[in-house]
């Protein structure tokens, strides 16, 4: 008689991880929902810790090492928490075309730090996009998620100021 | 739900719009939307009801010429404005039965009147998150349709003498994919759309998703009918979170109607769909590395045969097509198969949606007939290049692409025609490159993104493409030597012959279709060390003073 599969316990009383578990229930602690569940820890959470990938991995019994290199596999997924703000500069083929290079070096010069980093007050990530679709506003950054469109260094160094003062 | 029931709901909502005088039509597309559109839309419903006029105010998906945007339609005369704002509103709804407001309205003539409407029909005419809209203008007619009346195998009849093909870039005529998969035994057969559209610098199909999404849905439904599936998947990108949002609502909604789930129009039929998200990967836009995502692991491709035709999603038959090929089904079906075999050329029937972009002027979605030629998308449609520059060449195809010069303008496109000058129909993308743009820092820029989304298990892709990117550099640099060049041409014709999946296979083409065209820009880095658009950051060698 196989041994009927329970689940680990949460790691913490975080309600953030009852959010998590509805992933994996309603998907019937099936192996598949790997992706999705990580999705839902790093909304939830901001990033994926190793606390976060072992309880998921564990629950839908995922080999760590499977789970590990799903998380590394796809760029969509943090293994570091995200500053204050993060600044997302698109990197498309458009935007590249309209200078977005200039963008990227305007910002690392500015903050100090290379994209895919955060500021050591913890203020601000810099990062960089595949493409986010919005090719016809070439070049194009995301201030907190916001779409601005046909970027110039000045009014992204601007934002950076903003940010910065707050 | 049956015809009778869809009928019914049209006319109702034709009968609710007709209350209206007028309609006054917002593009909330990602492009509007970033420039304040959503603000523009609630000043003009605060407008029209301190105005008293009888007037609806509309949220769509993308109208096409972003550039223009904040883009607003008046209807029913057909009145566009461009770069509208929230202030303009009451100036808008004042003018409505007189004189459309002088400084805004824009004539967008010459730029609709070269397209044809297919998968974009509804784009600018409904509300993406009402069923209803889509119900109105002739949504689910075709599925019902092909629920009462066809059996698969005419579906696929109808597919297959409409001569479409793959819209995801390959161009495998579909109507031959979905006979496959109806043909491979299982009694548990998937459909898939495939809506990962990596190609940077292409967003057709996020605007399909976003603007019109039970089209997919629909498309979906009836290949799924076609093919005897029952189970659908969406497999749609993370950094796309408002197409997973309509994509999501229009389910829900489909559900609510009986137009998705158990016995569909009291058939024996059922059908549903699940979203699944991407997570940042190019290569899961490859058919097998997207299954393997699915199943929530590392998207690595598999050698094929086995198809996923034949063996697919957990082994299972699987239909893959992408979000424009579905997004093609449901025309095809309500107008029949001779009628879109009538667009476009011998080969490449029906109409294409492409992302235009880059150093043009009228940049945004257009949907042009197979066929026509490119200096008519880039000339009239695109309004040529802006600020006094000279066209240089038009990318299409993406990082799998290739650069075509200004010599072949003339040049009609279809699959076969663009890949005989050694680009690639792809996805969609089209970028137009000026003066200002070189052409060798290009293919070291696709070379990079191909070599960063490498998912590594094939070598002459994982080593290949670095080892390519690292002579580019070079070159770039102004440090490159013939031999560095001969050595590129070497290394691209072995990754091109012995990756593993189209992504290795295609990496080369942005630098061969460079070399091919633009030899003297590699050749004038390497000799004299000079850039001739002055993007690359060559050092001056240092004189020496006699």
């Amino acid at each position: 008689m196989p041994v009927p599969f329970t689940p680990p316990p949460l790691p913490s009383d975080d309600k953030r991880w009852k959010i998590v578990n509805g992933t994996m229930r309603k998907n019937g602690f099936a192996r598949y929902a790997l992706i999705e569940t990580l999705h839902t820890v790093q909304s939830s959470f901001g990033y994926l810790d190793d606390d976060s990938i072992r309880f998921v991995a564990n629950s839908l019994r995922v080999p760590l090492s499977q789970a590990y290199g799903v998380v590394t596999f796809y760029h969509y997924f943090s293994l570091k928490p995200p500053g204050k703000h993060t600044l997302t500069i698109c990197s498309g083929t458009a935007c590249y075309i309209k200078g977005s290079d200039k963008l990227v070096a305007a910002a690392e010069k500015r903050l100090g730090i290379a994209p895919g980093q955060t500021t050591g007050d913890g203020k601000i990530s810099l990062m960089t996009a595949r493409c986010v679709g919005a090719c016809s506003r070439a070049p194009v950054m995301l201030a907190d998620g916001e779409v601005a469109g046909e970027m110039s260094g000045e009014h992204m160094l601007e934002q950076l100021e903003r940010w910065a003062v707050e | 739900m049956t015809i009778e029931e869809l009928d019914q709901i049209a006319l109702s909502v034709r009968q609710e719009n007709a209350k209206y005088d007028y309609e006054v039509n917002v593009c909330m597309d990602l492009a509007c939307a970033s420039q304040g559109a959503g603000q523009l839309r609630d000043e003009l419903v605060k407008a029209v009801e301190a105005s008293g006029k009888k007037v609806l105010v509309r949220r769509t998906g993308c109208m096409g010429p972003c550039s223009s945007g904040p883009l607003v339609r008046v209807d029913p005369e057909e009145t566009h404005y461009h770069h509208v704002t929230a202030g303009h509103a009451e100036a808008i709804v004042a003018n409505l039965g007189g004189k459309p407001v002088p400084d805004l309205q824009c004539d967008l003539n010459d730029h609709f009147d070269s397209q044809v409407r297919v998968v974009l029909e509804n784009a600018g005419h409904i509300d993406p998150e009402k069923i209803d809209d889509y119900i109105s203008r002739d949504g689910y007619k075709a599925l019902l349709t092909v629920l009462t009346e066809m059996t698969p195998n005419g579906v696929i009849h109808r597919i297959t003498e409409s001569g479409l093909r793959g819209r995801g870039g390959g161009g495998y005529p579909t109507g031959l994919k979905w006979s496959t998969v109806a043909k491979a035994t299982g009694d548990v057969k998937y459909v898939v759309c495939n809506g990962d559209e990596g190609d940077p610098g292409a967003f057709m199909d996020r605007s399909v998703m976003e603007g019109d999404p039970h089209r997919v849905i629909e498309g979906m439904a009836i290949a799924a009918y076609a093919v005897g599936a029952s189970k659908g998947y969406i497999y749609v990108r993370a950094e796309y979170p408002v197409a997973v949002a309509r994509l999501t609502t229009a389910l829900r909604e489909a559900r609510r109607r009986g137009l998705l789930g158990n016995g569909l129009c009291g058939t024996p039929f059922s059908f549903d769909v699940e979203i699944r998200l991407g997570a940042g990967a190019f290569v899961c836009g490859e058919e097998t590395a997207l299954i393997a995502s699915i199943e929530g692991r590392r998207g690595t491709p598999k050698p094929r045969p086995p198809y996923p035709a034949v063996s697919g999603l957990w082994g299972k038959p699987t239909l893959i097509n992408n979000v424009e090929t579905y997004a093609n089904i449901a025309p095809i079906v309500r107008n029949g198969g001779k009628w879109f075999a009538n667009m476009g050329s011998e080969r490449s029937k029906g109409t294409k949606v492409f992302a235009l972009t880059g150093k043009i002027t009228n940049t945004g979605l257009v949907e042009v007939p197979m066929g026509i030629k490119l200096r008519e998308i880039i000339e009239v449609i695109g309004g040529g290049v802006p600020g006094g520059h000279t066209f240089k060449a038009v990318q299409t195809g993406g990082p799998s692409g290739g650069c075509i010069p200004a010599e072949m303008l003339d040049l009609g496109v279809s699959y076969d025609a663009l890949m005989k000058v050694g680009s690639i129909m792809g996805s969609g993308g089209m970028i137009v490159m000026d003066d200002t743009s070189c052409m060798v820092n290009v293919a070291r820029f696709f070379v990079e993104f191909c070599m960063t989304e490498s998912c590594g298990k094939c070598i002459p892709c994982r080593a290949g493409t670095a080892q390519m990117f690292t002579l580019l550099t070079r070159i770039c640099n102004g440090v490159g030597t013939m031999d560095d060049l001969a050595l590129l041409e070497d290394l691209c014709a072995t990754v091109k012959e012995t990756s593993l999946c189209g992504l290795g296979q295609t990496a080369p083409n942005p630098v061969l279709s460079t070399l091919k065209y633009f030899r003297d820009e590699y050749i004038e880095h390497i000799v004299h060390k000079r850039c001739p658009a002055g993007v690359c950051n060559i050092q001056a060698p240092v004189e020496v003073l006699a």
